[in-house]
């Protein structure tokens, strides 16, 4: 069996990578051709030659990123189950939460980086504060629909054989949620790397932001775009570890269903 | 003659402005088949919130064994409209719920229901998950979360509805089949008059909102109907008898006569 479904799987990315090729191959085409400055936009060889060159630098600024990330994401997802239990257990505490959760996210990270560098200093805890701010939301909102979306038969069975409160959220309501909250995950992991850099970008001693503002200030774009390259492929190492828990922490969510991703 | 084992006398309940239930008084023997039949929305399974406790009636009195259903009595066990199956348990542990709720070890709670699968026709699908089953194995996995729970009176809220006319037949042969076996004391809720008469002991008939009991008809017929021609050309003439009683101007009238 596996055999076939890693050749399936390999068919379907096929049109991604033809027209992934397609678009470096032009970049460098119109580089080489139009003689225009490294300085100002290099060829994709430029760029991976000196990813090449530079790895270990570039290894030595990932990691930082990376543990921010991880840990930002970690406070991220504790703070998501214990509000979204809150808000579930508790009209009240939906109805006084709720709104700051909202207003949260209305507040612009360009302003809110800087400041929150400011009262938190260059180490990790702003870093992981600013991912934890950024990325607990979605998943929030995917638990409280998720709790929401809990068949009523299901409830009713579990009132008529005597489960309390907790119970039902245990049994029912929590499992519900599930399939909202890995969707939800899926979209914050993609805001989380991306977030960690803004930070790092707003004042860091080390990290893959830090190293994009120096590198820009150096007139190196081939290097940016190399920073760039290493954060794209960490979201998508973290994206892909996403399905890898879901498949171990809820296998029923695939199976049967024939829903494929 | 036996006291019944089931007693409701004259209980009302509202939402708001809405009467759902009028005076209902009906009773069930022990070991008894008894259907509630009435039409859609008339409030048949607000009769089974009544007992499940997940409502409260506004007056009258619920009996069990002669004396008043108190809230912490859960005599009953439910089996409610479609399967309610949990997608994230396999078989085996959605079969076992009811005893994990009551605070069963796990491992003793499958140790319970596993030597029941091949009785209920689900043999070997004990770690497959809800989504791998048919309609009619899924009922049958439903029935066998609900009688695993060992309670007096299994209550069954349109158990076949949603399966289609084959299965549903059969599954109604099955389920008289196990009922001769093992003589429970049923209470089916359905609008199907035929699942009515070839199931039930007796039957309470509804009426539409607010409901109340119209009729209570016994069906004296032999078992095992589905197999006994005498029996199925006599259930013909009842059922038609309900369909003319159901179909009936001072039924419909009634209707009429709703806000």
């Amino acid at each position: 069996m596996r055999g076939p479904m890693l050749r399936t799987h390999a068919f379907r990315a096929l049109p991604a990578l033809v027209a992934a090729s397609c678009m470096l191959f032009a970049w460098e085409i119109y580089c080489r051709s139009s003689g225009i400055s490294e300085t100002t936009l290099p060829a994709p060889s430029q760029v991976l030659l000196q990813a090449w060159l530079n790895r270990d630098a570039l290894w030595a600024n990932t990691v930082p990123t990376l543990r921010a990330t991880l840990l930002g994401f970690s406070l991220s997802l504790v703070l998501a189950f214990l509000l979204s239990m809150a808000i579930d257990f508790s009209t009240l505490m939906r109805r006084a939460l709720f709104p700051i959760f909202i207003a949260s996210q209305t507040l612009p990270l360009v302003a809110i980086a800087p400041l929150v560098v400011l009262w938190f200093g260059f180490g990790l805890l702003p870093k992981i504060l600013l991912v934890a701010l950024v990325t607990f939301f979605p998943m929030l909102v995917a638990l409280a629909e998720g709790y929401a979306a809990t068949e009523n038969e299901v409830e009713d069975l579990l009132v008529s054989m005597g489960a309390s409160r907790w119970k039902r959220f245990l049994l029912a309501r929590l499992p519900s949620a599930l399939p909202y909250f890995f969707a939800g995950l899926r979209i914050s992991i993609t805001y989380a790397v991306v977030a960690a850099i803004f930070a790092e970008y707003a004042g860091a001693a080390k990290g893959l932001g830090i190293y994009m503002l120096n590198a820009k200030n150096n007139f190196r774009p081939d290097l940016v775009l190399a920073a760039v390259l290493v954060s794209s492929l960490l979201t998508l190492l973290l994206f892909s570890a996403t399905w890898a828990v879901q498949r171990l922490a809820a296998p029923w969510i695939d199976s049967g269903a024939g829903r494929r991703p | 003659m036996t006291e019944p084992l089931l007693c409701l006398d004259k209980v009302s309940l509202s939402y708001g402005d809405i009467d759902v239930l009028h005076d209902i008084s009906l009773d069930v023997m022990p070991g008894e088949f008894v259907s509630i039949l009435g039409p859609s929305g008339a409030g048949k399974s607000t009769i089974f919130k009544l007992l499940t406790g997940a409502a409260n009636a506004d007056s009258g009195e619920i009996r069990f064994a002669g004396k008043p259903l108190l809230p912490t009595d859960r005599p009953f066990a439910f089996m409610p409209q479609r399967d309610a199956l949990m997608p994230w348990r396999r078989i085996i542990d959605n079969t076992m719920l009811g005893l994990e709720v009551q605070g069963m070890p796990r491992k003793e709670a499958r140790k319970r229901v596993a030597p029941l699968f091949e009785e209920f026709g689900l043999g070997g699908f004990e770690q497959h998950y809800p989504q791998a089953l048919s309609g009619g194995m899924r009922q049958r996995a439903a029935l066998l979360r609900t009688v695993v729970q060992e309670k007096p009176v299994l209550l069954l809220d349109e158990p076949f509805g949603a399966l289609d006319a084959l299965t549903r037949n059969q599954m109604q042969i099955w389920l008289e089949a196990m009922w001769l076996r093992h003589r429970w004391t049923i209470i089916l809720i359905t609008h199907d008059v035929r699942e009515a008469v070839m199931l039930s002991d007796r039957i309470h008939l509804l009426s539409p909102r607010p409901a109340r009991v119209e009729q209570t008809i016994a069906v004296p017929l032999p078992r095992a109907r589905f197999s006994h021609s005498t029996a199925r050309a006599e259930a013909a003439t009842i059922e038609t008898s309900i369909l003319d009683f159901l179909l009936s101007p001072q039924i419909n009238d009634q209707e009429g006569h709703l806000p």
